[in-house]
């Protein structure tokens, strides 16, 4: 790996390698930029660091004290963040969707919400580019939506809680597919097809997973990239201008300056906005890219509740990927909703520990009547939203006065429900629940207080009034800091976020390597 | 109650190539764990802890080995490794789980002047039951809503340790470990040779075979 000196600057300083940073790291690096990409976790080599086990694996989580409040408190942690150079990619469940397109106009066209300043067709280009680099594996046609080239790689065979949301939703006559998959389903390169072991949501360790840490950013380093992990960037300096300078982070103990040119913020929806105002003077007191005041508002999560059920099949779900068939009836079809927006639902395959925490924090069983339940783990099963939540500026992440480890402010992290999403849950639970029934499954209840992943933030728009970046990804008050993560979504839809970062990430490298041939960067 | 998978032992997979190296060395320090080891909790903390533990997860007698789940949370809290958030309601996991244990002491003490560890098995379940449904009287709540409590913390805490113990996972017929190998047959009711086999009703012996070759 190329390493870069602190004392002279880089073009772009990168903070975060998830699937906005890494991303961006390796396409920026490939366009001749020279490029430091910070993570505050570690560069895992899988197939020697990961054990197969549920308890040790939370290594690659953000643990890191976080304070929750709000009418309906988030559970972080393990489903929505990661410590790791890959970033949560290392440990999500690979389900790699496009947005309807219809949602990046979602105010204008469907009513509700903020319109995206970016037309979904050119980002059918970008998503077709993410699918390739992650060789996703997905059906021949996918249903719904405008035509989109076949998936490179062939759907995976679907385990047989799969095939009950595949019996469901034909018995209640709507769509479902395989879901397109970034694992792999036949050999690439060095590494073997997905093996099935069912822990993907605790990192792959036979790398079939196509995560940031084995796709984009082996090619990062390739171009000449350097990825500097356990490095915790602090904040961000500026010059009497109002221009960005570098970096100050954390490493090996000592606190050390990196010298950029351009800085990236790709931290996620809480690290983010928690760098931007940690990163407050004199000169912008309310924080960096901040003049709007929306640094750390809209913050919006996806709804994911659950209906499960007893089969008196054996499902087994912990064989193979957790969510290997989907249906996205309820993204596409607003007919008979009385809510705004819409949700995909998956099959689904806890862990034990996963399921015992289900069963008791959240369904109240403990004693005989929690093993009893539990006993029945290889006969449950159960179908989980994705689910679309609209952006509210009560939605927020700000700074309390308690310091981390590193002695920085932590944050806060404000959630509630609107009316809207909670009509949204309600039909979902209500047609799940049916859907359910109508595969013969026993002794259904619903799962009615879990969500997934973050969006929002520093949201992307047309004007500095309403929006902390433009289309570019670039902040409107400082020219040369940008913002590339799920953190400038102004909606999230009813899809996972993973793909859509990604072809951001893409979309905008190719328009900073444009306005660089324009002369249109700051050069210092 | 008959045992679902009767005879399967996950830990008979230990050499197969459903474990490598790395997942036998984190299995063999978990069970390794002293189960009277502690260092977080003092002793009155660690007596109410213990029997807390045992009502919350009942682990059948017949189980070799047993989970240690009060020693594997008193590790975590005196590692201070964090889940990665906190209810603003609640104190931070260390002190919320001192002020808990001490609070539900004080509630057992409050009708029958003995500690929780003292009372009897069916008064134990009586006090978890009030905590749970928030309906308690000691003034050693103050600062701890005890239903938030007992659902974020005492109930996730100690069921998350027993579902990372083989032992839980042999209960309920979980195949453990799967790297390098994974598994082969998807569809319903098909088990590899490699997974539990769930004891049908009269077919029993024919399960307890099966498990027996399961490695």
């Amino acid at each position: 790996m190329r390493e870069y000196r602190e004392d002279q600057p880089v073009d772009f300083a990168i903070v975060g390698t998830g699937a906005g940073g890494g991303t961006l790291a390796c396409k920026l690096a490939e366009y001749g930029f020279s490029v430091v990409a910070f993570d505050a976790g570690p560069y895992w080599r899988p197939l020697e660091d990961f054990a197969s086990d549920e308890m040790h694996q939370s290594k690659l989580y953000w643990t890191d004290e976080r304070i929750v409040d709000g009418e309906n408190p988030l559970q972080l942690g393990s489903n929505n963040s990661g410590k790791s150079v890959g970033g949560s990619t290392v440990h999500f469940a690979m389900v790699s969707l496009r947005f309807r397109p219809e949602w990046f106009k979602s105010l204008s066209i469907l009513g509700y919400g903020a319109d995206w300043p970016i037309d979904w067709r050119e980002m059918w280009d970008y998503y077709a580019e993410v699918e390739q680099t992650l060789k996703v594996s997905g059906p021949i046609n996918y249903p719904w939506g405008p035509k989109r080239p076949r998936y490179p790689y062939r759907a995976h065979e679907l385990n047989a809680a799969a095939l009950v949301l595949a019996e469901g939703a034909e018995a209640l006559g709507i769509g479902w597919t395989a879901t397109p998959l970034a694992t792999l389903s036949a050999p690439r390169g060095l590494a073997h097809p997905c093996v099935y072991r069912g822990m993907c949501v605790i990192g792959c360790s036979t790398n079939a997973k196509q995560s940031v840490l084995v796709t984009w950013l082996p090619r990062a380093l390739e171009a000449g990239a350097e990825i500097r992990d356990l490095a915790m960037v602090g904040s961000i300096e500026h010059d009497s201008r109002g221009l960005v300078t570098g970096v100050h982070y954390l490493r090996e103990g000592r606190w050390r300056f990196q010298k950029a040119r351009n800085v990236v913020v790709a931290g996620y929806s809480i690290e983010t906005p928690r760098l931007l105002l940690n990163s407050a003077s004199g000169k912008f007191p309310q924080g960096l890219a901040n003049s709007s005041g929306l640094v750390g508002k809209n913050l919006m999560v996806q709804a994911n509740q659950a209906v499960w059920g007893i089969s008196d099949r054996e499902i087994r779900s912990y064989k193979g990927p957790p969510s290997l068939a989907i249906t996205e009836h309820w993204n596409y079809s607003d007919e008979g909703k009385d809510f705004h927006g819409g949700y995909s639902y998956m099959s689904q395959g806890p862990l034990p520990m996963l399921w015992g925490a289900t069963q008791s924090s959240k369904r109240g069983l403990w004693g005989q009547a929690l093993l009893d339940e539990m006993e029945k783990y290889n006969h449950q099963v159960g179908l989980k939203i994705v689910g679309e939540t609209l952006p509210q500026e009560r939605n927020c992440v700000t700074l309390t006065d308690e310091r981390d480890q590193y002695g920085l402010r932590i944050p806060r992290v404000t959630h509630s429900y609107s009316d809207n999403d909670k009509r949204l849950i309600a039909h979902s639970l209500r047609f799940m629940r049916q859907a359910l029934q109508a595969t013969g499954a026993r002794d259904i209840w619903d799962e009615t207080d879990d969500t997934c992943h973050l969006n929002g933030t520093a949201r992307m728009g047309f004007d500095r009034k309403s929006s902390v970046v433009n289309a570019d990804c670039r902040s409107w008050d400082i020219p040369n800091l940008w913002i590339c993560d799920g953190s400038v979504f102004p909606t999230v839809g009813g899809v996972n976020p993973s793909l859509t970062i990604q072809a951001i990430a893409c979309r905008t490298a190719d328009r900073i390597r444009a306005m660089a041939r324009r002369g249109e960067l700051i050069t210092t | 109650m008959t045992e679902r998978y009767p005879g399967y032992n996950v830990l008979n997979k230990r050499n197969s190539p459903s474990w490598n190296d790395q997942t036998r060395e984190v299995i063999d320090a978990r069970l390794a764990i002293d189960e009277d080891f502690h260092r977080f909790c003092d002793q009155a903390e660690w007596r109410a802890l213990r029997a807390i533990c045992e009502q919350i997860v009942p682990q059948p007698a017949h189980h070799f080995p047993k989970a240690p789940i009060a020693a594997m949370i008193d590790q975590k809290l005196y590692s201070g490794k964090g889940d990665g958030y906190r209810d603003a309601r609640l104190p931070a996991q260390g002190d919320a789980w001192r002020k808990g244990l001490a609070a539900i002491d004080a509630e057992a003490a409050l009708e029958s002047g003995k500690s929780f560890c003292e009372l009897g098995q069916e008064q134990q379940r009586a006090v978890l039951r009030k905590v749970q449904k928030g309906e308690v009287a000691s003034p050693a709540w103050a600062g701890l809503p005890a239903q938030l409590f007992f659902a974020k913390r005492l109930l996730h805490d100690i069921v998350t340790a027993y579902y990372a113990h083989p032992a839980s996972w042999s209960e309920i017929g979980f195949g453990g470990p799967a790297s390098p190998r994974g598994y082969v047959r998807m569809n319903f009711d098909r088990r590899d040779p490699w997974e539990a086999a769930e004891a049908k009703v009269g077919r029993e012996e024919e399960a307890r075979r099966d498990n027996e070759h399961v490695g």
